[in-house]
């Protein structure tokens, strides 16, 4: 049986509300809470950025895998916020965790669905036998520019996957991916925001990916909607997932639990894979779980997951995502700090 | 952490909490030659489980360049459950809640950017467990 062995999740301890940003440009915030179902997304602290928020997520994955870290065997940060242009975000994780220097590194990037691809390498090497363990992860400190739509969804946030063979907690039963040449969303080097095509990222490109991505790996598994207890999928807001699991054949009740975006936003590459966490956490053996991420430009990668006995040991080993995410100590930002913690504004060079 | 070489040599103790404990049981993090108890120059190599107690604070209001957007932040020399003694920055907790004797966990942070060319610093912050 090949499949998770230990997951974990990190969110910050900052947040926005939506409202406070509709209210900075003018907008709406109902038709951003209620039409979006955009309440709040998290913020990173100003010290921290995709490695630090990888680290954390990985810690909380070695927390439940319970494993040498030794015997990790590669590591893989999906990110399209990876500190260094040049310099591996995942040179530092690996140093802090105590993994290597016998094991492969690197860093990839795919847009939103960077980390299900981390996932998706690290999971084959596992299967093709080359090594025991091997840990995917995806993070993101998401870009949006000022007033842009994207704005209000843009967070932080990040999680991490170790697959292996034994005293395994979700087995993987399918995989498949489906990718074309769609541009739908970009980051041009050296640029501080990412540029998108407005209504072309739904249909075209969003719903088209997930859709041709989930359709296949149904058809692939012989399953039906009704055969999984969650599903969960790539969230930019609250709208486009429950729209494209409803055509898939999901029912509302599926999605509810792997959807955090409304209280976390869009995590990027963190997205789907965060909800994954989330049902990871009180999800019971036998259940089945129907994931499909999407990453702008354009692509999405479908994972079918059964749940084992063992995941039942390993749920309170490291904090949950929800809990988290309900930190009641979690710190409201009004805009003008949010600018400073984004570095939105200039500052002098020192 | 004035340039990349010394950073890189410094990687497990600020990486990895990794510390040394001298035959007459002193831990020490960061690296020293000599015992300072025994003068011994033997000791092992051990790995810090990254809690502690506060034993005292400050408050910065007035900083160096690279910290200056931070401000106010707390400092604190904190006891380890192995003993060492090691100063760290407070990250993600009110002021109401650090307090002399309050249990920490270490978290690995962003410390400060060489500029915006230079390397990012990476290392060890305190979090107080509320």
């Amino acid at each position: 049986m090949i499949g998770i062995v230990g997951y974990g999740a990190y969110v910050p301890n900052y947040r926005i509300k939506s409202s406070t940003i509709a209210n900075q440009w003018g907008n709406d915030p109902v038709s951003i809470e209620k039409g979006l179902l955009l309440v709040e997304k998290t913020v990173p602290g100003m010290d921290e950025d995709t490695i630090t928020i990888s680290v954390a997520a990985a810690k909380n994955a070695l927390k439940r895998a319970r494993i040498d870290p030794q015997k990790i065997g590669a590591v893989y940060i999906g990110s399209e916020s990876h500190p260094y242009a040049v310099k591996p975000s995942g040179t530092v994780l690996i140093d802090a965790l105590g993994i290597g220097p016998h094991v492969h590194v690197a860093d990839f990037e795919f847009a939103c669905k960077a980390g299900s691809e981390a996932m998706y390498v690290a999971y084959s090497h596992v299967k093709s036998g080359e090594m025991d363990y091997a840990m995917g992860i995806g993070a993101d400190t998401s870009q949006g520019a000022p007033s842009d739509a994207l704005e209000f969804s843009a967070s932080a946030g990040g999680s991490a996957f170790i697959f292996g063979r034994e005293n395994v907690v979700a087995e993987v039963l399918f995989t498949h991916s489906y990718t074309t040449d769609t541009a739908d969303f970009w980051r041009r080097d050296h640029q501080s925001y990412p540029r998108h095509g407005g209504r072309f990222t739904g249909e075209p490109a969003y719903f088209k990916h997930i859709l041709g991505c989930g359709r296949a790996l149904l058809e692939k598994s012989g399953m039906k909607p009704e055969d999984f207890q969650y599903a969960v999928f790539h969230m930019p807001n609250g709208r486009f997932p429950l729209k494209a699991g409803k055509e898939l054949g999901f029912k509302q009740e599926q999605m509810n639990e792997g959807l955090i975006v409304p209280i976390m936003g869009n995590t990027y590459s963190g997205s789907s894979i965060t909800g994954l966490t989330a049902i990871l956490d009180v999800a019971k053996p036998g259940d089945k779980i129907f994931m499909v991420s999407f990453g702008s430009g354009a692509g999405s990668d479908g994972f079918i997951f059964q749940v084992t006995e063992k995941i039942s040991e390993v749920q309170d080993l490291a904090p949950k995502t929800r809990d988290m995410l309900n930190n009641p100590k979690k710190v409201y930002l009004d805009y003008g700090k949010y600018v400073v913690y984004r570095r939105k504004i200039l500052f002098n060079e020192y | 952490m004035a340039n990349s070489q010394r950073y890189t040599r410094e990687i497990p103790r600020r990486y990895r909490l990794e510390a040394q404990k001298f035959p007459s049981g002193f831990v020490s993090l960061p690296r020293r030659y000599v015992d300072p108890i025994s003068g011994s120059k033997e000791y092992e190599n051990i790995k810090l489980k990254g809690t502690g107690t506060i034993l005292t604070y400050t408050i910065i209001h007035v900083t160096s360049d690279q910290f200056k957007f931070i401000t106010p932040y707390a400092v604190a020399i904190i006891e380890t459950d192995e003993g060492a003694r090691i100063t760290a920055m407070i990250t993600d907790t009110s002021f109401e809640d650090i307090k002399i004797g309050a249990r920490v966990e270490l978290v690995f942070r962003k410390i400060m950017e060489e500029g915006p060319s230079g390397i990012v610093n990476y290392g060890y912050k305190a979090k107080v467990i509320v």
